[in-house]
């Protein structure tokens, strides 16, 4: 159901998708019951001269199983959900598998400033790309980011990637993401970080393996040039 | 227990010569539990118009971003992050709590059990005034300099604990003060309810025979002091960062910002409960009432209430699974959280089941009951969305969350509020109110509401952030369907605040030329409607005995639909 609103694309996309249309589905049948039957009785049980109310203690086994067998079979649905969630939940955020590229992410009042790798794919090198409010990514490659924050809390959030994860000042939250369509995303601050958060975006750019490469070499050595005087 | 005492306490030496009492004396330092009720009623209702006031500007805001707001003008970042950030905090803590627990309990427990006033009728008084201090407090913080506290109703650190991040170095500490002088008031109060409730019962009221509100607003009260200790910890030692130069949450220092979190929310998520419960059991009082029908499964009630406000203190961690936690603890709370689910359906199941073989009068209060049910029913099955730990991580912060906790939060603290007052009112004031201007007012209130956050879940299923103040700085939030769905949802609130004025005219229209109440105007059973309407200082003149449960409506075999705890047969 998300998917009709905010494109998915990144390869968990589609999990969390499922969840909440799982949900949707179990509660919604939940809702719905529960909606007509209130409305039933209310309409059915109206005020009539010559109909007194009945008298129902509601203590009777006979009665109480009319609570008692519902409640058992939401707790049949919450099991559904829990193991739903939580296989999602393990998949995004406790089973992180191997990175093969790895970016940087840090946020402060109110700008995300990112570290690529450079042509040689490793951080931390002479040939990484700074950049602030927008990052350069390959599609279909499993990237690591490693959040990070200045100041405050922030969050990293990208809805199309449905991925969120908060900043902390202090540690380094690593997380995985898989890009699964080209394109440019929004990349939100998800955090109230002070009056600057409603300006706090940057944009995701997803590019094919080639225009990556370009990319990247048109952006590595520039970015030499200018990081090693500065005392890198 | 069937022979309980009357409690001779303190109350009769501090209000002895009730006859001549002065202005002073009589409203600003009465010790009499319905003057103090109606202080917390008549304070909590005008701190609900002012945040009423802050949503129509954030609103405003953010449907039309940068224009002029009517009453308001332009809204700058930091006054819109000030307007949402009090918006939360005084709708909690200065409109649900003293509406729902203060003014409800003060004014329902001792005349629901046959006492002529609290057990510590001075600590009654005291609570108020700190709780009016606190609002005092409140409001100053828009006046001094930088400005209101801006940093969220969760005022998490770093944010709120250093001046240079959050620009209001004065508003911040008042803020907070405010906060923890209302914990203190409530502290009062709450342990003035459950003694009362526990001490100064009717001669023959055994522990079912207690009307099921003031039940809930017991375990409410026990919840409440239950977990509020942590959080006033949490306070003092943000206090410190503040104003001294300490590091509890400063992480350049070795602080932990999550810590605050932690304190914040094993206090934050009872809270909820804290405020549902009252409303739950005003709900259980009117249906009851104008269903002609006994409470269905009254100890079933009573226990998943009890289980609620237990499993209420394992939940807190969901509000933190994207915060950075250790990813394993999401298992366990998501576990817990949906557990949670099961007594609160339980509670609508029971009170849908209530009205099954009912013969239901659809008068005011009866309205407004029925619409929690039927609403807050929305707000409970959104928050199995957000306390599934998979489907949090795209919804958590988003607007999803913001209407599911509005479809709970509205029902609780607006519904309750007119449900409980429209229904106590004879009582209270001793005049009837008109149920046709009653009815105009519920559907001019009900229709419009959903009108504001149905269209919200939707933007946050889109992806729409909560917090953030001018839309168009992101492109994905800056489409049309968005914006309309925005614009749609301020229109909606304007036209519920445009309905409210009817109420207000038709309780003081009433107040003043209506029609006189009798004891009992709505043949109910429970002890307060035995007192006259309004019920004099000390209540009784000769106070009830009880002879049976509450909720003995429509019993087989007696000529009279309903059946006086305090009649003997």
């Amino acid at each position: 159901m998300i998917e009709y609103y905010v494109k998915a694309a990144s390869s968990f996309a589609p999990d969390i998708d499922f969840v909440f249309t799982l949900i949707f589905g179990l509660v919604g049948f939940w809702f719905v019951l529960s909606e007509l039957v209130f409305f039933y009785f209310i309409i059915r049980f109206r005020k009539k001269d010559g109909r007194p109310a009945q008298y129902i203690t509601g203590e009777e086994k006979h009665q109480k199983r009319w609570i008692t067998y519902p409640h058992l079979m939401v707790l049949v649905c919450d099991v559904f959900i829990v193991v739903a969630a939580v296989q999602v939940w393990y998949k995004v955020k406790q089973d992180i598998p191997p990175a093969e590229q790895t970016v940087r992410v840090i946020g402060q009042q109110w700008a995300w400033s990112f570290v690529h790798p450079g042509a040689d794919g490793k951080l931390d090198t002479p040939d990484d790309i700074y950049t602030v409010d927008e990052v350069h990514l390959q599609k279909g490659v499993l990237y690591h980011f490693k959040l990070e924050s200045r100041d405050v809390l922030h969050s990293f959030s990208v809805p199309n990637f449905r991925l969120k994860q908060d900043a902390i000042p202090g540690r380094v939250i690593t997380g995985w993401f898989r890009p699964t369509e080209t394109g440019r995303f929004d990349l939100q601050c998800a955090e109230i970080c002070g009056i600057g958060h409603g300006l706090m975006g940057a944009e995701i750019y997803v590019d094919t393996p080639a225009e990556h490469a370009a990319w990247v070499a048109a952006h590595s050595t520039r970015s030499v040039a200018v990081a090693k005087p500065a005392g890198e | 227990m069937a022979t309980h005492p009357i409690e001779v306490h303190g109350a009769h030496e501090a209000h002895g010569h009730h006859e001549e009492v002065g202005f002073v004396k009589k409203y600003l330092w009465s010790t009499d539990h319905k003057m103090i009720a109606m202080q917390y009623l008549f304070t909590g209702m005008a701190m609900g118009l002012i945040a009423a006031f802050f949503s129509y500007v954030f609103r405003m805001q953010m449907a039309w971003p940068g224009a002029h707001v009517p009453f308001w003008g332009i809204v700058t970042p930091n006054q819109y992050n000030s307007l949402i950030t009090n918006h939360g905090a005084i709708m909690i803590f200065w409109v649900a709590m003293p509406v729902l627990i203060a003014a409800f309990g003060n004014f329902l427990i001792p005349l629901m059990l046959g006492a002529d006033d609290m057990v510590f009728p001075k600590i009654n008084r005291l609570s108020y005034q700190v709780f009016l201090l606190s609002a005092i407090v409140l409001i100053s913080s828009f006046f001094v300099e930088g400005g209101a506290f801006g940093g969220a109703w969760t005022s998490y650190p770093p944010l709120s604990a250093k001046a240079q991040y959050s620009l209001t170095p004065l508003g911040s500490t008042l803020w907070l003060v405010a906060v923890a002088l209302e914990f203190v008031a409530f502290l009062l109060g709450g342990i003035n309810f459950v003694t009362t409730a526990m001490n100064s019962r009717a001669p023959g009221m055994k522990m079912y025979d207690i009307p099921m509100v003031v039940w809930m607003i017991v375990i409410a009260s026990i919840l409440f002091m239950a977990s509020v200790g942590p959080l006033i910890a949490g306070a003092v030692m943000l206090f410190m960062d503040q104003q001294v130069g300490t590091a509890f949450f400063d992480p350049d220092r070795g602080g932990d910002p999550i810590l605050w979190q932690h304190l914040f929310w094993f206090f934050g998520h009872p809270e909820v409960y804290v405020v549902l419960l009252p409303a739950i059991g005003i709900v259980a009082e009117i249906i009851t009432v104008f269903s002609r029908k006994k409470l269905f499964a009254y100890k079933t009630i009573l226990y998943t209430a009890f289980a609620t406000g237990v499993l209420s203190f394992t939940v807190w961690a969901h509000h933190q699974f994207v915060a950075g936690i250790d990813p394993r603890m999401a298992n366990v709370f998501t576990v817990t959280t949906l557990l949670i689910s099961v007594p609160i359906a339980e509670m609508l199941f029971v009170y849908i089941a209530t009205l099954y073989g009912g013969s239901i009068t659809l008068a005011t209060p009866m309205l407004w009951a029925l619409s929690f049910i039927a609403t807050f029913l929305i707000g409970g099955v959104t928050g199995i969305f957000l306390g599934a730990s998979g489907g949090d991580i795209y919804l958590h912060d988003t607007y999803f969350v913001l209407a599911h906790f509005h479809y709970t939060f509205f029902p609780i603290a607006i519904i309750g509020t007119f449900a409980g007052f429209t229904f106590w009112f004879p009582k209270m004031f001793g005049k009837q109110m008109n149920d046709t201007l009653g009815k105009i007012h519920f559907w001019l209130t009900i229709i419009p509401f959903n009108g504001v956050f149905i269209p919200l879940f939707i933007t946050g299923m889109w992806g729409d952030h909560r917090r953030i103040f001018d839309h168009t700085n992101f492109p994905e939030l800056n489409q049309p369907g968005l914006i309309f769905l925005r614009q749609f949802s301020t229109v909606s609130l304007v036209a519920m605040l445009l309905a409210q004025p009817i109420f207000f005219y038709n309780a003081i229209t009433s107040l003043l030329w209506g029609k006189k109440a009798e004891k009992n105007p709505w043949k109910s059973n429970t002890l307060e409607w035995t007192a006259d309407s309004p019920p004099p200082h000390g209540n009784w003149k000769d106070l009830p005995a009880v002879y049976r449960g509450p909720y003995e409506y429509s019993t087989p075999g007696r000529s009279e639909d309903y059946w006086p705890q305090s009649v003997p047969n």
